[in-house]
């Protein structure tokens, strides 16, 4: 059977790797490249590699930086920040990503999801949803880094996106990321329910049940973290541990000797 | 050694290419010529995409007569990764029925998923070895996962070609051998250590 992931995610800003607490007061946390290599031998089953300063500041995508990620990772990358064509997509797969993930530019040109879909497989293309709940309980998708918010609420948006050929949902809670106080799970319930894709959580994990919850009781299909990673001892292959522990099944990458 | 990674303009050769660098191999070069075939020790044919124009593609460029020399004559060692394995077959019936390089018998058909089973076949998952004593699976522990992304499958002919299934759609082959031609339907290049190791242990043939 196919494996629960365990997938870190790292964000960079001018060169830098960053953390921010609720998508704010970024803290440089090292470079980004040795982070990649790293991770590496952690035995991480993916990585999810976004350029946070793109959108925001509407540059084009850091096609640099991705060769040179691509470049030291071996394992499946996921790469996201300012992609908003087919060229773009084009030119992130040649380069050595394996999927690339979309949030601003999915909102603003739907149609996007479609036929990128159609043209490389819906395997490609990662739709993340940055989700914030507003005073009428509901929960509202998020552009530009979490600083826009949208008309779109995060159940409706998450079930168009499916409709639309988006391969998996990463969706992450703006206001829990990086405080590391759990994921937001009645969102990931949420949304899990509403959908046949994969859904990736993301956003506030701070320790090993926050994982266990997420896959078990809430139905994520895969589990992202940064914080955790970058500011405690926990490493990815403690979190396989503990998901194995409960009968949850995630990569066996031993090799002999 | 010189590794040839055969380029025909589908496929993730870059990933391929670090990979085997990765592996102690300095000599790696992804080509089309004719020079590259002649001198070259191992060679990979890596895909992505679809059967029938990798195949138009292989022919339009007139490789596909040097995959066959180089593999059938030459008895260099090659190894098919994921399109790359399907390509070895006689057959492939993805869009309609076409030849392939015929290097080892068998067809390709699309995954018949079970109830609850998604297609594409996405992710990791574990390679069940038939044959534990071929120098293709050294060091690698039986039941290890690796990295799938494909929606077609390899049925082979003959049974003694079979040296792993996944249990995905029912069961299919993983991956095969006829003597130095191999395939393997994963992406070794995005399977970290047991993706290494499997490499190592062709680089080693």
């Amino acid at each position: 059977m196919l494996k629960t992931r365990v997938i870190p995610t790292l964000l960079w800003k001018n060169i830098g790797l960053v953390k921010g607490v609720g998508f704010n007061s970024w803290r440089r946390v090292g470079s980004i490249l040795p982070a990649v290599k790293v991770y590496n031998t952690r035995q991480v089953d993916e990585m999810i590699i976004v350029d946070i300063s793109a959108s925001r500041d509407n540059n084009q995508p850091d096609f640099e930086m991705l060769s040179e990620i691509a470049h030291e990772c071996f394992v499946p990358l996921t790469f996201g920040g300012g992609i908003n064509s087919l060229e773009h997509i084009t030119k992130s797969l040649r380069l050595g990503a394996d999927k690339i993930a979309v949030n601003t530019a999915a909102l603003a040109n739907p149609e996007l999801i479609t036929k990128a879909s159609e043209r490389f497989g819906s395997q490609c293309v990662v739709v993340s949803i940055d989700a914030i709940m507003h005073e009428d309980g509901d929960y509202y998708c998020y552009t530009h880094s979490g600083s826009q918010p949208t008309a779109y609420k995060v159940l409706e948006w998450a079930k168009e996106v499916e409709k639309l050929g988006a391969g998996e949902i990463l969706l992450t809670d703006v206001e829990l990321d990086g405080s590391m106080k759990g994921y937001n799970q009645d969102l990931i319930r949420q949304v899990s329910s509403a959908v046949s894709i994969p859904v990736i959580a993301s956003g506030g994990a701070g320790n090993l049940n926050d994982f266990s919850t997420a896959i078990l009781e809430s139905g994520a299909s895969a589990v992202a973290a940064a914080s955790l990673f970058h500011f405690t001892q926990l490493t990815p292959l403690e979190i396989k541990r503990h998901l194995a522990s409960k009968n949850i099944m995630t990569r066996n990458a031993l090799v002999n000797g | 050694m010189k590794v040839l990674i055969i380029d025909y303009g589908m496929g993730n050769v870059g990933s391929v290419k670090r990979a085997i660098e990765e592996c102690g191999v300095d000599n790696v070069i992804v080509s089309h010529h004719d020079y590259d075939f002649e001198d070259c020790t191992h060679a990979i044919l890596p895909g992505v995409g679809a059967f029938p124009d990798a195949m138009a593609t292989l022919n339009e460029r007139g490789i596909t007569d040097r995959i066959k020399k180089l593999a059938i004559d030459d008895k260099i060692p090659l190894l098919g990764i994921c399109l790359g394995m399907q390509l070895l077959a006689s057959k492939g019936t993805e869009v309609s029925f076409q030849d392939g390089l015929d290097l080892i018998p068998g067809i390709v058909q699309a995954l018949e998923p079970a109830i609850g089973e998604r297609i594409p076949h996405v992710g990791w998952n574990e390679v069940q070895f038939t044959n534990r004593s071929d120098e293709m699976l050294n060091e690698i522990r039986d039941q290890s996962d690796f990295y799938f992304v494909h929606s077609y499958h390899f049925i082979p002919k003959n049974e003694e070609n079979i040296l792993a299934y996944t249990p995905y759609a029912g069961k299919f082959v993983s991956m095969i051998r006829c003597g130095n031609i191999i395939g393997a339907q994963f992406h070794p290049e995005k399977s970290s250590t047991a993706g290494f190791q499997l490499l190592k242990n062709f680089l080693n043939i």
